[in-house]
């Protein structure tokens, strides 16, 4: 057989299932909901969680060492280690913040201003915010540099508060593998629904399969059909997930950014992306080639003409 | 052509259908099948086409031992054979052309080719206008000629057709049978299973009797 001809009949295969596809539409339309609907739910959480992912992601590169100094050392000796420290590799700026300018901040902002005029002695320590440079920042080089810092004379402390940011990404990457398996069980699932889909199909198709085999069709030939119904019905619910997904983020978006708003960011949530989108697309395409693949190959073998 | 030696064929039902047969048709012959309901005529041309298996014995087609071709290599020895059925077994969603070439599709046939083939046997069997058609929209008669067309779409070297006139009318099935003789005098073995002896006559074919599954004795 030449390769114009294997390909006409193939394409022809397609153009038939398609139209035995679209003659049946309300039976047709339910399939492709349910895998929609099926696909959608991990889709959806993984649109969130990459969503949260981007949002938090410069916060562990953006980490800050704070310096608290003994009481007892003075500005100078605060702007003198601070100018030690700006000469180091591995940090990218420090800012000073004196006693004084502490106070006066605080005098302004707390509301505690005749109170703070009682106490003679400034009772604040002298503080520098040192930010490391991007690579000296990553967890694992961030606490030996807390080390190295608190080791310096006259510092009483030194505050590296990333904790609550590695909790929030290790839930960030528990959810991350809640999505992949609940996806897996759901992926299972829709394998299932098509290849039972497909099993109809060939029971109500049992004559012309028959058929098919008395005139010298193989099984191949006779399943043919079948995966190409099981790719459409997969792409079918793959589009019907991506407009799940899209109308969910569309109306999520809102709310959002109202959030974000009060926490003074100007996050805004991204949809699924057309790489993602074309990824569903064919994969939920594959899934259903799979399941009626698998359903055809065995059913279409136990039909015998007789 | 068609050689059994020996075959017997018991049904999973008990039923003995084939008791120890053996005869042979030579290629280009024509034969008919006859003897009464149950006497083995449609087994053996089960036999033939391996729809089933014997339970003992050999049959060959071609120069083939049909015990030695597998599953797997089923299809390919059915394209070999043209088979027509009593109830045709045509696929009534799909126009006469679809029908008529299914055979040629599954062979891999370029379309342009399949057009011209198709024509060429609806022509043969007198249906030629009637490809864009549905089945049902045809006569019994017309119905089983699309089934004839079928099985001759291929031009394979044997023919074999159970009780092709089992639905027909005397008529009807006269030349029904004038087509198969057609078939014949090209240089297409065939073999037909019928229980109407008067058909026979007016052909002039060679007649196989059978009875319990057995050669009957003239």
């Amino acid at each position: 057989m030449n390769l114009g001809a294997y390909l006409e009949r193939h394409a022809q295969t397609l153009v038939g299932s398609f139209g035995r596809i679209v003659k049946q539409p309300f039976a047709t339309l339910m399939i492709i909901s349910v895998i929609g609907i099926a696909l959608a739910l991990p889709l959806i959480l993984q649109v969130l969680v990459q969503n949260a992912r981007q949002a938090t992601g410069n916060w562990t590169d953006a980490i800050d060492l704070t310096l608290y100094l003994n009481t007892a050392a003075s500005e100078e000796r605060a702007r003198a280690i601070a100018a030690q420290l700006r000469s180091r590799g591995d940090i990218a700026a420090v800012q000073v913040i004196t006693a004084r300018q502490a106070l006066n901040e605080f005098r302004e902002h707390s509301g505690f201003g005749t109170a703070l005029d009682a106490l003679t002695d400034n009772p604040l320590p002298q503080v520098l915010v040192v930010t490391p440079t991007l690579a000296a920042s990553r967890s694992d080089a961030a606490q030996p540099l807390q080390k190295q810092l608190a080791a310096i004379p006259d510092v009483a402390e030194v505050q590296l508060d990333t904790a609550w940011v590695r909790r929030f990404h290790a839930m960030l990457d528990t959810a991350h593998r809640l999505v992949a398996l609940i996806s897996g069980i759901l992926v299972a699932g829709i394998v299932l629904i098509i290849g039972n889909t497909v099993r109809l199909d060939i029971l109500n198709r049992r004559n012309e399969i028959e058929v098919m085999k008395l005139v010298g069709g193989s099984d191949g030939f006779a399943r043919r059909p079948f995966l190409y119904s099981g790719f459409l019905y997969g792409l079918g619910g793959g589009g019907m997930a991506l407009l799940l997904a899209a109308l969910t983020t569309h109306l999520l978006t809102g709310s959002i950014r109202h959030v974000a708003e009060l926490y003074g960011s100007d996050f805004g949530l991204t949809g699924a992306g057309w790489a993602l989108g074309g990824e569903v697309l064919i994969g939920a395409g594959l899934l259903g080639w799979l399941g009626a693949w698998v359903a055809a190959t065995w059913h279409i073998r136990a039909i015998e003409p007789s | 052509m068609i050689r059994f030696e020996q075959v017997h064929k018991r049904y999973a039902t008990g039923r003995q259908a084939l008791a120890g047969l053996s005869f042979s048709v030579q290629a280009g012959e024509m034969a008919f099948l006859t003897g009464p309901s149950g006497a083995g005529k449609s087994t053996i041309l089960k036999l033939i086409a391996l729809i089933e298996r014997p339970s003992r014995g050999e049959v060959f087609v071609g120069d083939q031992n049909l015990a030695r071709i597998g599953r797997r290599r089923i299809p390919l020895f059915r394209r070999q054979i043209g088979v027509v059925f009593q109830d045709h077994k045509l696929l009534q969603d799909r126009p006469v052309l679809d029908n008529v070439a299914l055979p040629l599709i599954i062979a891999g046939v370029p379309r342009r080719e399949i057009d011209k083939r198709v024509r060429a046997a609806l022509d043969q069997v007198g249906l030629l206008g009637k490809e864009r058609n549905l089945p049902q929209e045809l006569s019994t008669g017309e119905q089983q000629r699309v089934g004839i067309a079928r099985a001759v779409v291929a031009k394979p070297p044997l023919l074999i057709a159970d009780e092709p006139t089992g639905n027909l009318d005397p008529q009807l099935a006269l030349e029904t049978m004038r087509l198969f003789k057609r078939f014949n005098d090209v240089g297409v073995t065939v073999v037909i299973a019928t229980h109407d002896v008067h058909l026979i006559e007016a052909v002039g074919a060679r007649r196989i009797a059978l009875t319990d599954g057995q050669l009957a004795l003239a």
